[in-house]
Order: structure tokens, then C-alpha cells, then sequence
């Protein structure tokens, strides 16, 4: 009995250590650029797919490829953020304007996205055999690939928190999030720091793209289920609050567990039912302003 | 509420009954292809119009079209042949309204990001909950749809539209209308004015759904096999979208418009380049928000503005 | 009667008090003004008053009746209308569908299609934009749209008027006029309650003088009262 909560709670945890990253990545985005990323599970889909490829045609090491797949979904995310959004800031005659603009253009990027993925892989299922090997910890036996996954996860968790939090570019980030205006008059180069954060961003969905290759079949699809998760996460931590998303990561990965152990096929709803009765109790979620 | 000007109405009015009688008589003049084409074309009509009748007026933008329309499918599905057609539809469109209720209540009484983020999500929810039921509880995987004459779609999805443009043209002019409108431009003195905006714009959705979910009803007759992966599919809620835009939110006709030429494009190009044309249709949605905000039709009218004031003194004509 | 009552009304926001405590009250008929620095809860008061925000512990009750909790739009039925610091008009509705709305759903009882346009077309009289009627509300300038916001809350006959800074941004005719429409309003047997910075308009319309700092109730009296109050000076031009 014990073990099986036990298996429970770090298949949760394992599952969280992904969301996190999801979730981190698009609170950058909606939280400092003020985007509501619908595509943002493209951009893990990219990296996934990617690592794929990489891996079957060239054998490189899915680790390793963290350092290929994060810049590419970096400077896919800065150069969109540049071309579409910092032109939607100036032409949006108010913040509220701009936010439903951005979601809707990002909703037709989703597409675009989608779709370049689907012309370049095809719609069927992929997947490779990454260290599937079981590891025992502390009396179970787990999957050695979902262990480096939440360990590698755990790292940039944590390496994200320092920059965000002891560096000038994190300040800068910062201030951009409480008030753009305030920070540019302060000297903060607004579009450059706005553009980063959107990179940032679609930077840990492509990490977060590499290690879910590395445990879960992929396929072209896959985006829109990651973007709704993620979008549930940053919810339930706060819209807004990195933090937020990081613990509201956890939070959702270990009810995910719970529920997959019963029904696997009712995650979504339960994450469904979780956010219905946020949004009717406390939309600011828990660490919400 | 302001007085139309009988010249103003007689325009618009007399073309719109010339393309009533058009529409209403094309079965007896064109082929069986060609009116099932058209039948999808009023389809994405009336997709485009009732979403541009919630989202238009009250700025909260829907994106939960594809989980009525996939409502409306599976209704048929699932009662076949138990009722007659027309009580099909209208259970379809019943259920899609029962949900917007629903879901309008949990949602519309928060910010528009919440509402957008929600109804977002609502096509996957649905689809996995069907999935689960469907793999769990009945173990099947899909259904067959009863088969239904073209014409007979035509004449439903004609009828549907029809009922849809009477009710959009008498809800503006109506105390109901202002309502709407004042939500739309301030909702926070509409609130303050006597306007329980929360109740106004949950039975906006809902009329809405309605119409989504009554025609997603009928256009399952055309295809013959539903399961949740083809009845719930998000470009039901981006084509829309992109149709109403394009066309300009500003004028009635502008989703129709745009409704009838992307219907028409993606009937074109579905079976031969179906990535592409989707990937196309998602440039030119962020085109069309970048550059064209106004759509097709405020382009049209600023390039009559400017052809006009060219033609008489080249003066700025400004307050 | 007591028209207005508040009772240790306390709102938070965050960790900010931005009201502690505050009791007043506001009888019929009466002009009362509501002043402070910035900052000192004017605006937030109107807030809990008229519905907008909840407050965090404390009654307003109207007419006697607790009013606390209900929503904007049932409070606007009950009586009360109000004007916004920010001008928040209809923007693309011509001025009389503007008033409309307020006739058409603000009202204490439900009124026929013609008796409402009656009520709009007679609000816009009485601050004198009957000429602009059909301008779309954008397209006028800001002292017109506000007196728009005036006769769109008179539409919905209220007992009580809320008006937040209707002097900011007039000229001193613009304020004059506004001035003597306010005097004429309480005539008609409306209960004014204002927020204002511009002294003048103040001491020289109120009956009463309520001051706010720092989210608490520091004075309350006549205008000539309140200008020989020692605290009320000292926060004017002191520290």
C-alpha cells in the first residue's frame, strides 16, 4: 500500500517536473509580454520532434540536444515575438485590446505551427529507446530516462529561478512584469527585454519538448494538450507568479498521477474539473495578485 | 434605436432578397455536388455570424465554436433515426445551448482572458470525456450517421441560416441589443447603468451555441462516420474566427463574406494540400490582425474615404 | 431621513488599508462633498458604495435598507447612480442611446419603450446637450461627455448621485454651468454626494464637507467649518 502511493506521488512528481517547465515558460510570456501563447505546446512539440531526428538520423544524445533544440525554439520564439507581437504592442490602441489580439494571433500561429510539423514529420506517432532501462531507487524500480528527465528538469528549474532572481536581466525582467512603462523610463530596453522573455519562454518549452521525447511517444499533434496543461498550471499558481507556476507544476503533476492510477484516460478532465473550480472559488489561483 | 434613412435600407435590402430567392431556388438549377458545396458554405455562414454575435458586440472572444459544432455532431450520432430530422437539430442546438449556460455561468462573470483560456480548452475536455465513455462504457469507437438526401441538408442548413440572420437583425435593433452594445463599450457602466451583464452575456452565448450546435447537427448527416477525434476538432473555432476578422467585425455582412470566400478556399484546397492550406489560413489570421483589423470591409470603406476625398478638393475633410 | 448611511467601513487592498473604519452618513436632499489628498480613499468609497468592489468588513446601508454585497446593477435599481473620475461614456452610441440605456434598465420600475426614450431625450435637456443627441458619444468634448455621464445617470432617476471630480478639466464657465446644474439637481429633490478637488466648487455648492486621509474619516462639517479645521489645514499644507 505504501508503495503504491509511493509509485504514485513520484510518477506525479516526475509528470511535474515537465509541467513546470511548461508552465514557467508560458508565465514568462503571459505574465511579462503580456501573450497568451496558445502555440506554446508547439513550441515543446518542436523540440520533442527535433530531438527525434537528431537522435534516429544523427544518434546524438537527447541530452546533449538540449543544447541544440533550446536555441532553435529560442530564436524561433524572439523572432516571432519581434515580428508579430512588438508590432501588435504599438499598433494595439490599449493593454486589453493588445492582450486579446495577441491571444488570437497566437492562435493562428498555432496553426502555422502545427502544421509545418505535420508537413515535416507527418501525423503519425514517433518515438525512440533513451537509458529504458529500470533503476532502482529506494526500493522501486524506476525507468531511468523519467530520473534524468526530473533531474534535468529540476536543473533548469532551479538555474531559471537564479537568473530570473539574482541577475540584472532577471531584474530587468522583473520590472518589465510590474510595470513596462516605469521600466523603460528606468532605462530597460522594453522590446529587447519583452523579446527575450518570449524566447525564454518558448526556450523552456523546447526543453521541456526534449525530455518528454526522451520518456513519451511524440507525434505532431501533440502541442495542444501541453498548451492547455500549461495554461491550467499558470492558473492554478497565480497568473503571473513564476513561482506559481512552478509549485502549481507539482501540484497538477501529482493529481495527474492520482487520477492516471485509476482512470488514465480522465487526466484531462480531472485537470479540467481542478481548473472549473478555481475559476469559481479563486481565479487568481495561489499565489495570484 | 437611431431611424435608417429608407435609402440606406433599400440597398442592402433589396440585395439581400434577391440572394434569399437565389439560395432558396438553387437546388432545382445546379448538381448535387455543387449544392452540397454550397450547403457547406452556408455552414461556416452561420459558424461565422453566430460567433460574430457573441464576440462582436460584448468583446469576449469564444473560442468553444468546435466543442458546439462537435456537440451538435455527436447529437445526431446519437439519436439516429430516434426522432424525426428537424428534432434532431433542434435537440442539437438545444444541448449546445444547455452547455453555454453552463459553461457561460462558471465563466462569463470573470475577465475575457479566463473566458477565452476556458472555452480554449473545451474541445479537448469534451473529446476526452466522450473518448473515456465511448472506450469504457460502451466500447465502441465511433458511430455510423443515418444517411440523409443533399437537397434535404441544403434546405436545413438554408433554414438554419435564415432563422440565425432574423434573429441577429431583430436582437440589434432590441432593448436586448443596446444591452449587448453597452457591455461591448463599457461594461463597467453598463453594470452601473442597471445592465446585469453577466445574465446578458451567458444568454448571448448560449443563443449562440445554439445555432452552432443545430447546424453541426445536420452537417453530421454528411459524414457517415463520427468519432471524438473528427467531431472535435479545434479548426472549427479557429475557421471562424478567421472568416469574421477578415471579413471586418464592423458590418453585419462583413463575416459573410469572409465566411463565403474562406468556405470556398477550403472546400478547394481540403483534399489537396491539407496541411498547407491550413498553415496559409494561419499566416494570413495573423495578417490579417497585424495589418488588417478592420477586415475586408474596412478596407473598403477607408479606400472609398480616400478615393472620395481625392475626387472632391483633396482637402482633409476632419472635425 | 438618512438617505446614506456607512458603518466601520474597512476595505484592503493587498496589505494597503485604503479605508479604516469610516462612518458617515448623508440625509435627503442634501449636497455633501467628499475631499482629501490623493490617495485617501474618495474614489474607493464610491467604489463600495456603488458596488463596483466589496468591502472588507463594515455596512452601507440605503434608505435603511443594507446594500453591502449586491451588485452594481442592482444597486443603480434600488436608487443610486453615479459618474465616473474616468469618463466611461458609451463611446461608439450616439448621446441619446447613451441616456437610453440608463432609462431602459437602471430604473427603480420598468418603463415602455416610449417612456424611456421620454426620460433620455428629457436627461439630456436638463444638462443641455438635447442639440447633440445623435453625436456618437466620442465625438463630443470632455466637458460635453461629461455631462453626458450626468444625464446618463439621471436617466435612471436616481435618489442619490455619486459624481467622482465632475469639475476636473473644465474651464471656468464649463465649471460655473456644471455648478448650477448641480444646485438644480438637488432642487429636483436628488441627494448629491460629490468627490472634488477644486475648492471652489466645493465650498461653494456643499452643504456638508466629509474629509478623507489616508482612508480615514479626519473631519466632517459646513464649508466654513472645515475651512477654519486646523487637522484639514494641516494635511492640505503641512507634511
Amino acid at each position: 500500500m505504501i508503495v503504491r502511493i509511493f509509485d504514485i506521488v513520484i510518477a506525479g512528481l516526475l509528470m511535474g517536473g515537465i509541467y513546470s517547465l511548461i508552465a514557467m515558460g508560458l508565465s514568462l510570456q503571459y505574465g511579462v509580454a503580456k501573450v497568451l501563447n496558445i502555440a506554446h505546446g508547439e513550441f515543446i512539440m518542436i523540440g520533442a520532434l527535433l530531438t527525434w531526428t537528431v537522435y534516429t538520423a544523427f544518434g546524438i544524445n537527447p541530452l546533449v540536444s538540449l543544447a541544440i533544440c533550446g536555441p532553435v525554439t529560442f530564436i524561433l520564439g524572439f523572432l516571432i515575438y519581434r515580428t508579430v507581437f512588438t508590432r501588435l504592442r504599438t499598433s494595439s490602441p490599449s493593454p486589453a485590446v493588445f492582450e486579446a489580439n495577441a491571444m488570437l494571433a497566437a492562435f493562428g500561429l498555432f496553426f502555422v505551427i502545427e502544421n509545418i510539423g505535420l508537413i515535416i514529420w507527418g501525423a503519425g506517432m514517433r518515438g525512440y529507446s533513451y537509458l529504458n532501462v529500470g533503476v532502482n531507487f529506494l526500493g522501486t524500480v524506476f525507468a531511468a530516462n523519467r530520473l534524468v528527465a526530473l533531474l534535468t528538469a529540476l536543473v533548469i528549474g532551479v538555474i531559471f529561478y537564479v537568473v530570473i532572481m539574482r541577475t540584472r536581466l532577471g531584474k530587468a525582467i522583473r520590472a518589465a512584469a510590474e510595470d513596462p512603462v516605469a521600466a523603460g523610463l528606468m532605462g530597460v530596453n522594453i522590446n529587447q527585454v519583452l523579446a527575450l522573455c518570449f524566447g525564454f519562454g518558448a526556450l523552456l518549452a523546447g526543453f521541456a519538448g526534449v525530455l518528454v521525447s526522451m520518456c513519451y511517444p511524440i507525434y505532431a499533434t501533440m502541442g495542444l494538450e501541453y498548451t492547455l496543461i500549461a495554461i491550467i498550471v499558470v492558473v492554478l499558481g497565480g497568473l503571473g507568479s513564476i513561482p506559481g507556476s512552478f509549485i502549481g507544476g507539482f501540484i497538477l503533476g501529482l493529481i495527474g498521477s492520482i487520477v492516471s492510477s485509476w482512470q488514465p484516460s480522465l487526466s484531462i478532465a480531472a485537470y479540467y474539473v481542478l481548473f472549473m473550480l478555481l475559476l469559481l472559488v479563486k481565479p487568481t489561483g495561489i499565489l495570484g495578485k | 434605436m437611431t431611424a435608417f434613412t429608407s435609402k440606406r435600407f433599400l440597398v442592402p435590402g433589396l440585395v439581400s432578397l434577391i440572394l434569399l430567392i437565389l439560395l432558396a431556388t438553387s437546388p432545382l438549377y445546379i448538381s448535387s455536388y455543387n449544392v452540397i458545396l454550397l450547403a457547406a458554405i452556408l455552414m461556416y455562414i452561420v459558424l461565422t455570424v453566430s460567433w460574430a454575435f457573441f464576440s462582436g458586440p460584448t468583446g469576449y472572444i469564444s473560442l468553444a465554436t468546435a466543442a458546439f459544432f462537435g456537440v451538435g455532431l455527436y447529437t445526431t450520432a446519437v439519436l439516429g433515426k430516434a426522432l424525426p430530422l428537424l428534432a434532431v437539430v433542434a435537440a442539437g442546438g438545444l444541448v449546445s445551448f444547455v452547455l453555454a449556460l453552463l459553461v457561460g455561468a462558471i465563466t462569463l462573470r470573470l475577465r475575457g482572458i479566463y473566458f477565452a483560456i476556458f472555452t480554449f480548452g473545451l474541445v479537448e475536455l469534451i473529446k476526452h470525456i466522450l473518448l473515456f465513455w465511448e472506450i469504457t462504457v460502451t466500447g465502441t469507437r465511433g458511430r455510423f450517421v443515418v444517411l440523409v438526401g443533399n437537397t434535404t441538408i441544403y434546405y436545413v442548413v438554408f433554414g438554419i441560416l435564415v432563422l440565425l440572420m432574423l434573429t441577429v437583425y431583430f436582437v440589434r435593433r432590441s432593448k436586448f441589443g443596446l444591452a449587448m452594445q453597452s457591455i461591448g463599450d463599457n461594461e463597467d457602466a453598463a453594470a452601473h447603468m442597471g445592465v446585469n451583464v453577466t445574465l446578458v452575456k451567458v444568454i448571448t452565448f448560449a443563443v449562440s451555441a445554439f445555432f452552432i450546435g443545430a447546424v453541426g447537427a445536420i452537417m453530421a448527416t454528411r459524414w457517415t462516420y463520427i468519432d471524438p477525434y473528427v467531431a472535435f476538432n479545434p479548426l472549427f473555432s479557429f475557421l471562424p474566427v478567421l472568416m469574421a476578422i477578415f471579413g471586418g467585425m464592423g458590418q453585419l455582412y462583413g463575416p459573410v463574406i469572409g465566411a463565403a470566400i474562406f468556405a470556398y478556399l477550403e472546400e478547394l484546397l481540403l483534399t489537396k494540400f491539407p496541411y498547407y492550406y491550413m498553415l496559409i489560413f494561419g499566416i494570413i489570421l495573423v495578417v490579417v490582425i497585424l495589418y488588417l483589423p478592420d477586415g475586408l470591409i474596412g478596407l473598403i470603406q477607408r479606400l472609398r474615404q480616400r478615393w472620395q476625398k481625392g475626387g472632391l478638393t483633396g482637402k482633409h475633410a476632419n472635425t | 431621513m438618512r438617505i446614506l448611511e456607512g458603518e466601520k467601513v474597512t476595505k484592503y487592498f493587498g496589505g494597503l488599508a485604503a479605508l479604516s473604519d469610516v462612518n458617515f452618513h448623508i440625509d435627503e436632499g442634501e449636497i455633501v462633498g467628499l475631499i482629501g489628498p490623493n490617495g485617501a480613499g474618495k474614489t474607493t468609497l464610491f467604489n463600495l458604495i456603488s458596488g463596483a468592489l466589496v468591502t472588507k468588513s463594515g455596512t452601507i446601508k440605503f434608505k435603511d435598507e443594507k446594500i453591502t454585497g449586491l451588485k452594481p446593477y442592482q444597486i443603480c435599481r434600488l436608487g443610486v447612480a453615479r459618474t465616473f473620475q474616468s469618463v466611461k461614456i458609451f463611446a461608439n452610441m450616439p448621446a441619446l442611446d447613451n441616456a437610453l440605456v440608463g432609462s431602459f434598465f437602471g430604473t427603480p420600475t420598468s418603463m415602455s419603450s416610449a417612456d424611456a426614450a421620454r426620460e433620455a431625450i428629457e436627461s439630456l435637456e436638463l444638462v443641455g446637450l438635447s442639440a447633440a443627441r445623435a453625436i456618437p458619444a466620442r465625438d463630443l468634448t470632455l466637458a460635453n461627455q461629461k455631462r453626458l455621464e450626468v444625464a446618463r445617470a439621471l436617466a435612471t432617476k436616481p435618489e442619490l448621485l455619486l459624481l467622482d471630480e465632475l469639475m476636473a478639466g473644465l474651464n471656468h464657465t464649463e465649471m460655473a454651468e456644471a455648478m448650477e446644474l448641480v444646485t438644480e439637481l438637488r432642487d429636483k429633490g436628488i441627494t448629491i454626494f460629490m468627490i472634488e478637488h477644486v475648492m471652489k466648487a466645493i465650498m461653494g455648492i456643499c452643504d456638508r464637507i466629509m474629509v478623507l486621509h489616508h482612508g480615514e474619516n479626519i473631519a466632517e462639517g459646513t464649508p466654513r467649518e472645515i475651512a477654519a479645521n486646523k487637522t484639514v489645514i494641516e494635511v492640505y499644507l503641512g507634511a
